[in-house]
């Protein structure tokens, strides 16, 4: 096994509130590796586009209080503003959700597309519009030349989309956080957004996170996947054995409530009761004990750790730690 | 007890019809206005001649992409749309225009659950006034009773009778979701439409509102018209899936039919493009990839609304609207050269 390319190691992220302080990650740690296509899934608050965040750097007004983030030798948690600017967009490249509001309305796309050359490489802007086209194209832009001219606005929210991972991909980054990449595009742009990336896995060799609460997306999409719930991680492990093995109930409960599209038969959903904690009042012991259906009395009271359960898997769950086998009606 | 009692009171005796709703070459046009003078200059055609019977007792699953007039078609069919042509019948009776008092007893029988249950409730009022609103203004109850009432269809979806003092604000997602479904519920309708009534809920909150959905249903013997883009909800939930696009309906048929013999060639990639959450499914899975994007529904493409995009379009489909043609039991699509079953 070769170095990890990007390394997390125990971050903490918290937000200052009027009804306290939010651990809004909490001593969260992972590796990357070259050239795979890790998830990261969760509901809302889990923390999971806070991690990403994080990375870059972009998680204000949080602040990032413990911790390390290693690439390529050093931390970025202690590098300065400068050098976190160069990482930025030439190593690590973000997309996000929404590709109306990530694109700047009054500049052509063309010219928003070629930014990270100028900046970062330093090239003239007709190299950059250049390579800018050439990219748009590759990312499956028809006429390309013409559509750069073109203003957000006239382009459709999957052509956005596709024009964000173009200006991400311009200084070849080694690492491409997307977070949420399709969640605001309908289900058929949304496969032709997932198609790419996957090309893009491929043919650039960039390592992927790929956030998202979509588990049919990740099952698709990633070698390796981490959950979180409150804002740390209960569950990590290679994608096919976690979905069919889940070790933490989160996990499994998770996967129970969800209709498959390909279901034989009519069964009620198992849906998981309770509801997703407040991060300014957090349970005591395991935050998700109050709805788990395995508990035992030591979960309201300590914490359990990420730990390996079973061969390839981690969970941080007392139940499952302790050689229990998650089953149920 | 309670509940029971609430059964009686919720379910009205009426005779079951063969069509609750009966929709006829259903258009809805909004116009596009242009220029210094505002003038028309062309229409959306958001819904574009659509039929649908929706029988007493059943969930009709409408799906489709973000602008195939899934949602319009919904809110024309209870009447907070202004239909353009067409008709739509309800029990039987012509109800595309009916107004006044006519179109007030109507609204005791139709209901709406909205998407968004943070914009769909008022946040200045207490839950308890948003669920009274429909009994006051239908004038179903009064004093002690309607209290009665509020607090018994909190206990129905599934809450506290003694949340109806606090306010929208003070609760999460899934519970304004609730609550959204106790005031469709106040009015004793028989024919609810549910418009993405879970797209903005967690997921781990959806399972809880699809079951509570399910449960009213069986209780209060409604119907549902469930508009979702989400098919694997759909096709859970539904008897019936109709697929929409452009604002045509392009497939109908039973849920079970539709996603393992789809006709439609717009059915089948839509199919294909839904991920299943298990990567021994995803490794396996074809996908019928579709290129460019959805046409505009001002200046809809001629013939087929989807034949710019379709992989197997030929010119024919460039000169005539394909009709929505039976192919088996309850099976309807709008294809001239259809999948193979």
């Amino acid at each position: 096994m070769s170095e990890p390319l990007l390394e997390v190691q125990d971050l903490h992220t918290v937000f200052s509130t009027k009804e306290g302080q939010v651990k809004a990650v909490d001593g969260v740690s992972f590796e990357l590796n070259a050239g795979e296509t890790l998830g990261i899934v969760g509901e809302s608050g889990c923390g999971k586009s806070m991690t990403a965040l994080s990375i870059m750097r972009l998680q204000r007004p949080g602040r990032i209080v413990g911790g390390k983030v290693m690439f390529k030798g050093q931390d970025l948690t202690r590098v300065s503003e400068y050098e976190m600017r160069e990482i930025r967009g030439r190593e690590i490249a973000m997309i996000f959700q929404d590709p109306m509001t990530s694109l700047n309305p009054v500049y052509r796309v063309g010219w928003q597309v070629g930014e990270p050359t100028r900046l970062h490489n330093g090239w003239d802007a007709r190299k950059a519009f250049s390579s800018a086209v050439s990219m748009l194209g590759r990312v499956g832009i028809p006429s390309a030349a013409s559509r750069a001219r073109d203003y957000p606005h006239q382009f459709s929210g999957g052509m956005r989309q596709r024009a964000m991972i173009a200006m991400g991909l311009t200084t070849t980054p080694h690492v491409l956080i997307a977070d949420e990449p399709t969640t605001a595009l309908d289900v058929t742009i949304q496969a032709q957004i997932l198609d790419l990336l996957r090309d893009v896995n491929r043919e650039f060799g960039t390592a992927t996170i790929l956030i998202t609460h979509n588990l049919g997306v990740v099952a698709g999409m990633c070698q390796r996947l981490i959950v979180m719930y409150a804002g740390k991680i209960v569950e990590a492990g290679p994608t096919a054995d976690v979905f069919a093995h889940p070790k933490h109930p989160y996990t499994w409960s998770l996967l129970r409530s969800i209709p498959r599209l390909d279901a034989e038969t009519h069964e009620p959903l198992k849906p998981i009761e309770g509801l997703p904690p407040n991060l300014v009042d957090l349970p005591s012991g395991c935050a998700f004990h109050p709805r788990c259906a395995f508990r035992v009395e030591k979960c309201s009271r300590d914490v359990p750790a990420l730990l390996r359960v079973g061969d390839t898997q981690q969970a941080a769950c007392w139940v499952t730690q302790s050689g229990t086998e998650l089953k149920g009606g | 007890m309670a509940e029971v009692a609430t059964a009686k009171r919720l379910t009205r005796a009426w005779t079951v019809n063969d069509s609750l709703v009966s929709v006829t070459d259903l258009k809805v046009w909004f116009p596009v206005a242009s220029g210094v003078m505002q003038r028309t200059v062309g229409h959306v055609h958001a819904v574009d001649g659509v039929d649908l019977e929706i029988k007493a007792g059943e969930t009709v699953g409408l799906v489709g992409e973000s602008g195939c007039g899934k949602s319009t078609l919904g809110r024309t069919i209870i009447r907070l749309i202004e239909p353009t042509a067409g008709s739509i019948t309800f029990k039987g009776d012509d109800i595309t225009h009916v107004r006044g008092g006519r179109q007030r007893a109507l609204r005791r029988e139709m209901a709406m659950i909205f998407q968004d249950p943070y914009a769909s409730l008022d946040p200045r009022q207490t839950v308890g006034d948003i669920i009274g609103e429909p009994i006051d203004v239908h004038r179903l109850a009064r004093g002690k009773e309607r209290q009665d009432r509020i607090r018994e269809l909190l206990r129905v979806v599934g809450m506290n009778p003694r949340y109806a003092d606090r306010y929208p604000h003070e609760f999460s997602g899934g519970q304004r979701q609730r609550i959204g479904i106790a005031r469709a519920l106040a009015v004793e309708p028989t024919f609810i439409v549910c418009d993405e009534p879970i797209s903005a809920l967690d997921v781990s909150i959806q399972a809880q509102i699809i079951n509570l959905l399910e449960n009213l249903q069986s209780k209060f013997k409604l119907t549902y018209l469930f508009i979702a883009h989400d098919l694997s909800v759909v096709k859970h939930i539904s008897n019936r899936i109709a697929v929409m696009y452009l604002g045509k309906m392009m497939e109908v048929a039973p849920a079970g039919q539709l996603y393992k013999t789809p006709r439609h060639p717009y059915t089948g990639s839509l199919l294909s493009a839904i991920p299943i959450p298990d990567p021994a499914v995803e490794l396996r899975r074809e996908r019928i990839l579709l290129k460019g994007d959805v046409a505009s529904p001002v200046n809809p493409p001629s013939g087929c609304r989807f034949r710019t995009r379709c992989p197997r379009a030929r010119e024919h489909c460039a000169e005539e609207v394909p009709p929505l043609e039976s192919f088996g039991q309850e099976h309807l699509a709008a294809c001239f050269y259809p999948l193979e079953a």
